[in-house]
């Protein structure tokens, strides 16, 4: 069958600048670039190339431009390159829509209708470089009231607070598996979680032992398909964390195509080498919320109560009352994973169509907790299209405790955002198992670059909340005086429960 | 409308003056020495706001509530009584006595009532729970009337005026009061309304309070969980709620609760040793959301004590002065000065430190200490009122 498809990225070689030195052909797992050395020429195949900027980045000469292809269908408000090639795919494979990383629709991004406060007169701002600025954050449950007993007349705390996750920066690594991503990037968030006093999260691929080292900073995903959980892997996290559903695919499980379940990947999850390790869509254990305090308790009780259980789900519409019942149902934190959350692999419309953004729920939710009264039982933390520090604050003045970042973090390592993750033909070395392509990240260099965004991230938050006269950042959580809505429409403004600019 | 008169960012921004004077062995002393201390510092306010709350007052009833409401007509006026009477037997009502002032104008019904609670089969909360419940369901609930006192045996005097107008107004001399605290507020951006002048109360708390806190948006939040609705759209009314929340509802102490409205920092609890290091961890993981962020000194009373503190990095004054007969806690040493040659010795304590004065134990607040006991050479009736008149 002839492919109807055409290219969507065009290669551009200035062929006074290339050396024919191959770089190109060796760096591109897409097979894109082909050096003919007798002839003197190097050929682009086009119709592979991802779009993911690695051979522009590392060719030595600065010969190649890669940009998006000219060439369009004649021109259509409904039906875009998009829908036409999805057409053209699935009438040529009979296959399902595929794709990575989060969802890359134009829906409303509120982080971006939201702006901040900084003092003016009436209160001094405070310079974080001169004056002390805290970000320590303690996820966990936290009780309504603190008992404190007089003993010779010295105060003596009485109550014994539930198990509390102490972060350095109120942020975190997302969930992203061991399998979805290698195990060179694995080991450079976990060594810039212990570096930075923060935590990275395993995901549901469970942990290789190498990394058990790094436990103190890991939280241990148990989703659907509880890939690689056992009693160790509960002992040596910091804290445990079942995955209900995620923000780029809610309502269906994981999936690693079997491409990257290589052998030391099928020793971690536990399942045989080269299988498709697909999540069920529920946890089969867990079909009502009195099953989930089951499966809360019996991971509390299997840990001696020593470790906060978390709960992550992705946002949907009723997302307020479910978090609501998740607190009640004994976990210490909840997690709230927007439409715009990252995926090494979904299907596509359910990644583009399904959820809601972050922001929305992450409003709802910490209303509604407050309107029942249980805030306090639980911290809140917010992950899926955090792509700045303001986005860390903004999500913190709505009501987050602390967020998760995933995307970001990757791009740090070098992701460009191609959505190929899938394929398992990451260039970066990130989403990938070939070990030709994974040795392309050190960890070394891995790992500092991800503690400079954190630690770059941390001293822009420093200096936004000493504008807003504030030197501690529990002073920020849920403090949506702090924000103003631009360009947000009533409805909008109330779910947000922050008022227009100008008001 | 009392509360439609407010802007809507419902959050004071104020440079204010503050003063507190209590004698700990219960000796009273009328209104005139706290007008005049406020007034010596009258360039601290601006003519918006000014207040004061006076401890020892009804000593004909000190076990009966008093409410001072302040009504927008008699119509808010009967529906509040409405809601009085479901819950309280009314001893004795009336307005509250007033004098016509310059620069005080169009002030509200300002009425107040004693009140016994009624017996209750209610055994879930208890009396002071139910006042606070009433107070709230009465703010928030009639239209035009707002309860701006509750106690026993103490009240607030507060209006929209220079707070030595606002003295003169409610005829601070004819009350003798052994613990009075002042107020003369700066707002730059509110409206004059009465009830958002300072002192604020509940029960038997009243907090007088210069600065802003930036952090109202969520200590307004963390208290609506406890049941607390801010009404009154100012910073300084979730001071006097925190402050009922931590001491008299969960039993905290009054060092404690320093430590929640502002906390040491991270790194010298992190130095602490171990039993007083989790005590001040725990105080900021519980009570994270009630610190006091931005710059703040206030003057928190009660029937048995006076307390200063200022944020945690003191970016407003407060000074602390001991004479014989009183102990002073003020925005300004001048005042304490002005009103009692006996003030041996003034101090500023440290941002977050909590100075606490008390009444002695066996203080029986009876004795009436004649104005003279301040300055013994010029009887303080003959120094006029300190306003700047010439």
């Amino acid at each position: 069958m002839i492919s109807y498809l055409w290219p969507r990225f065009l290669v551009e070689r200035d062929l006074r600048r290339c050396i024919r030195c191959g770089v190109c052909t060796r760096q591109c797992a897409f097979e894109v670039h082909h050096l003919y050395e007798e002839e003197d020429w190097v050929y682009s195949d086009e119709s592979a190339c991802v779009g993911c900027l690695r051979c522009v980045t590392l060719c030595p000469t600065k010969a190649l431009v890669v940009r998006p292809n000219p060439t369009q269908p004649p021109p259509n408000a409904n039906w875009t390159t998009e829908y036409l090639q999805n057409i053209y795919k699935q009438a040529e494979t009979g296959g399902v829509l595929l794709t990575g990383m989060g969802c890359d629709k134009g829906y409303p991004v509120y982080w971006d209708r939201m702006v901040l406060d900084a003092s003016q007169v009436s209160n001094p701002s405070i310079d974080p470089l001169r004056e002390p600025m805290e970000l320590r954050t303690y996820l966990g449950a936290k009780p309504d009231s603190l008992e404190v007993e007089r003993v010779e007349g010295r105060p003596v705390l009485h109550t014994k607070l539930a198990p509390q996750l102490e972060l350095a920066v109120p942020i975190m690594f997302s969930a992203i598996s061991y399998g979805a991503i290698s195990y060179n990037a694995c080991e450079s968030l976990a060594r810039a979680a212990a570096e930075l006093g923060t935590f990275y999260n395993t995901g549901e691929g469970g942990l290789h032992r190498n990394l058990y080292r790094y436990g103190k900073n890991t939280i241990c995903q148990v989703a659907s398909g509880r890939f690689g959980v056992h009693a160790d892997y509960l002992e040596v996290a910091a804290a445990l964390e079942i995955k209900i559903g995620q923000g780029a695919k809610p309502g269906i499980g994981g999936h690693l195509p079997g491409e990257k379940v290589t052998g030391e990947i099928s020793r971690t999850r536990m399942i045989p080498r080269g299988t498709d390790a697909l999540s069920p869509a529920p946890h089969h254990d867990i079909y009502s919320i009195e099953d989930l305090a089951q499966l809360v308790y019996a991971l509390k009780e299997a840990t001696d109560w020593e470790k906060p259980v978390s709960v992550k789900i992705a946002a949907v519409h009723n997302s307020a009352a479910i978090a609501s019942g998740i607190v009640r149902a004994g976990a210490d934190i909840v997690v709230l994973d927007g439409i715009r959350g990252g995926t090494g692999a979904a299907p596509t419309m359910i990644r583009d169509n399904v959820g809601i953004p972050v922001e929305l729920a992450l409003a709802a939710v910490d209303d509604r907790l407050r309107r029942e009264g249980i805030r306090n039982r639980a911290s809140l933390v917010v992950a899926g299209g955090i792509r700045c520090s303001a986005d860390v604050v903004k999500a913190i003045a709505l009501g987050a405790d602390a967020v998760y970042i995933g995307t970001a973090a990757l791009v740090a390592l070098g992701c460009h955002v191609c959505q190929r993750c899938y394929t398992g033909k990451c260039n970066w070395g990130i989403a990938t198992q070939d070990p030709r392509l994974t040795r392309r990240l050190n960890p070394d260099v891995g790992a500092r670059r991800l503690v400079n965004l954190v630690r770059a991230w941390s001293h822009e938050i420093m200096e936004m909340l000493g504008g807003m006269g504030i030197n501690a950042i529990e002073s920020l959580r849920g403090n949506r005086l702090k924000l103003r809505g631009v360009g947000l429409n009533q409805e909008e403004l109330e779910i947000l429960g922050i008022r227009h600019a100008g008001r | 409308m009392l509360r439609e008169a407010v802007l809507r960012d419902e959050k004071d921004f104020s440079a204010c003056s503050i003063f507190g004077m209590m004698s700990p062995s219960g000796k009273r002393v009328n209104g005139e020495p706290i007008i005049r201390a406020m007034a010596n510092m009258r360039e601290r306010s601006n003519g918006l706001g000014g207040g004061f709350a006076a401890y020892g007052i009804y000593p004909q009833c000190p076990d009966l509530y008093c409410f001072h409401v302040m009504f927008d007509d008699h119509v808010a006026r009967k529906q509040t009584e409405e809601h009085l009477r479901r819950d309280f037997e009314v001893c004795d009502s009336g307005p509250i006595p007033t004098r016509p002032c310059d620069g005080v104008e169009n002030p509200p019904l300002l009425w107040r009532y004693f009140l016994l609670p009624r017996s209750t089969d209610d055994c879930d909360i208890g009396e002071e729970d139910r006042v606070v419940r009433v107070v709230m369901e009465i703010n928030v609930k009639v239209d035009g009337a707002f309860v701006f006192s509750s106690g026993k045996d103490m009240g607030v005097f507060k209006g929209v005026g220079f707070p030595e107008d606002i003295g003169r107004f409610f005829r601070l001399e004819e009350y003798e009061a052994y613990l009075w605290t002042g107020h003369g507020r700066f707002p730059t951006n509110t409206q004059g309304w009465w009830g958002g002048a300072h002192p604020f109360n509940i029960l038997d708390w009243s907090v007088v309070h210069n600065g802003e806190i930036s952090s109202y948006g969520i200590n307004r939040r963390f208290l609506e969980m406890y049941g607390y609705s801010c009404t009154l759209h100012t910073d300084t009314e979730v001071v006097a709620y925190a402050v009922d929340l931590l001491l008299r509802r969960q039993g905290l102490g009054v060092e404690e609760m320093a430590a929640v409205f502002a906390p040491p920092l991270w790194s010298e609890i992190d130095r602490m040793e171990e039993g007083k290091r989790k005590l001040h961890a725990a105080l900021r993981q519980v009570y994270g959301s009630l610190l006091l962020n931005g710059p703040f000194s206030v003057i928190i009373s009660n029937r048995r004590q006076m307390i200063g503190l200022t944020d945690r990095i003191r970016l407003r004054p407060l000074v602390v002065g001991s004479g014989r007969d009183f102990d002073y806690i003020s925005s300004e040493e001048a005042p304490m000065r002005l009103l009692d040659d006996t003030v041996s010795e003034t101090w500023i304590p440290w941002g977050g430190e909590a100075v606490v004065f008390e009444l002695k134990e066996e203080a029986v607040p009876e004795l009436t200490v004649p104005i003279e006991v301040f300055r013994s050479e010029v009887p303080l009736a003959a120094r006029g009122t300190g306003r700047a008149e010439g």
